[in-house]
């Protein structure tokens, strides 16, 4: 008998995450929070994007010593990001054990041409998209879940539903396309675009990311479609972050009973306030980041 | 019908196993969905966040563990902890339906989880030889007096079986094997 890791393997442990909530976290206390709300996995972070948009700067990997703080004090999977390209940082966090390496367009990006190639990395990695030729370029090189975009830190869901609506609509019409000219768009290989168009799906799991702050948005992605959501600035930004946290959790679950939602929904305190679209300049968007 | 508990986890790959095996299935989110099932599946998943879900709805637990005095039930991973006597953590919860000891993500964090042929032992039959991957899986430490070893994987037993309950420590299902489905709801 020998031992086999594989794409497959990598895709195995999204598969496990879904019909839940990743929590973005700063330290081991909103860590352990996040664990007992009831987080699949918890996303380590110095900083949460609506302080990095806040802040400005050059946002980087965070700090090895912080992500490691909370890797020994949860259970659950710890995922961390790295800047778009910057393969060196992908490689400490692979080297760190790091669970899920998310390449973020929510950080600042080190390669403006090219995303890092994700296939020799035994750690799997999680990429945001827009649109159908974002998520098969992400897959392409090698991501393992792919997540929708949406606007980090806005606390504003516009965004999420648009890339998810997306990316749903492009599947559906893909069938009825010329799929060599659909995979030259795409700038992707034929056999990826045939597969996607076989099993009318990703050949990975999605999921919902950016703008989600109440158990009403994370109902809303996963009837649109999320597998599971994350959530970042939402929970922490938030004036009862245990609480909202497990309503998000409760909300996951149980999606399509809105009745359930509503008990999670009932004695939360105030979401965190949030960002129109028309107060983020275009060129302060995350989301346009990294296509 | 079989029933998949469907709080978090890869509930779907279990979905699509009994669908291949023309078995009817149906998640099961809360307590009305275990009435009239035949069998009931605790997925992979989480161990803590499955916890945290049944652990606010004592009924639930207390119907599941009923459903288990007459109807078997498979875990796999996530769903092995659930059914074992402890996991030594206290945020997971142990229902104590197959009497094992268990510790969690004993391989190591995902850059050790692996795909491997298991073997499955099964009465009296020759071993049968199947695929399962471990994700972050746990141990089976100890196993109690009435529990029969049911998997092996070299030395380790990383499936075991209580009348009829069963519950593996890796997910056979994510490699498309069906064998471990048809034993524990077909015969």
């Amino acid at each position: 008998m020998s031992q086999e890791y594989d794409f497959k393997t990598k895709v195995a442990l999204a598969e496990m995450l879904k019909g839940g909530v990743i929590m973005d976290v700063t330290n081991v206390e909103q860590a352990k929070i996040a664990e007992e709300s009831g987080a699949v996995s918890v996303m380590a972070l110095e900083r949460i994007p609506s302080d990095i948009r806040k802040d400005g700067g050059v946002a980087r990997m965070s700090n090895p010593h912080m992500i490691k703080e909370i890797q020994d004090n949860v259970s659950i999977p710890v995922m961390a990001k790295c800047r778009i390209g910057h393969f060196a940082e992908a490689q400490i966090l692979q080297a760190l054990e790091v669970d899920f390496i998310d390449e973020s367009e929510v950080l600042t990006m080190a390669d403006e041409h090219f995303h890092v190639d994700k296939h020799p990395f035994k750690a799997p990695f999680v990429c945001g998209a827009r649109n159908l030729g974002e998520a098969l370029r992400r897959i392409d090189e090698g991501a393992a879940l792919i997540r929708t975009k949406g606007e980090a830190g806005s606390g504003n869901i516009v965004e999420a539903v648009r890339h998810m609506k997306m990316i749903t609509s492009e599947l559906k019409a893909l069938k009825e396309q010329d799929l060599s000219k659909k995979a030259e768009e795409f700038r992707v290989p034929i056999a990826l675009v045939e597969e996607v168009v076989k099993h009318g799906k990703l050949p990975v799991p999605n999921f919902a990311a950016g703008g989600i702050a109440t158990p009403a948005d994370a109902s809303l992605m996963m009837q649109l479609g999320a597998e599971t959501v994350f959530v970042g600035s939402g929970i922490f930004k938030s004036s009862d972050p245990s609480e909202r946290a497990h309503a998000i959790v409760q909300s996951v679950t149980h999606f399509t009973d809105a009745k359930k939602v509503l008990s999670a929904s009932y004695n939360l305190k105030d979401a965190m306030k949030g960002l129109l679209m028309s107060d983020i300049p275009e060129d302060q968007r995350f989301s346009e980041r990294g296509k | 019908m079989v029933g998949v508990l469907a709080l978090q986890g890869n509930f779907a790959s279990h979905i699509h196993i009994l669908n291949k095996i023309d078995i009817e299935s149906r998640l099961v989110k809360s307590v009305e969905d275990l009435s009239g099932l035949e069998g009931l599946i605790l997925p992979g998943g989480e161990s803590t966040t499955m916890s945290n879900l049944l652990l606010r709805d004592q009924n639930f637990i207390d119907r599941i563990k009923l459903f288990s005095d007459n109807k078997p039930i498979l875990g796999t991973c996530a769903g092995l902890i659930l059914m074992a006597k402890n996991s030594f953590d206290k945020k997971v919860l142990n229902m104590n339906i197959i009497d094992i000891e268990v510790n969690r993500n004993a391989y190591g964090r995902q850059v050790h989880s692996f795909d491997d042929s298991i073997s499955v032992e099964y009465k009296n039959n020759e071993p049968l030889s199947i695929r399962a991957s471990f994700i972050r899986a746990p141990k089976i430490t100890n196993i109690g007096e009435d529990v029969e070893i049911l998997c092996k994987y070299n030395s380790e037993i990383v499936g075991v079986k209580k009348g009829m309950h069963m519950a593996v420590t890796c997910h056979p299902e994510l490699q498309d094997e069906v064998l471990l489905h048809k034993l524990c709801f077909k015969s």
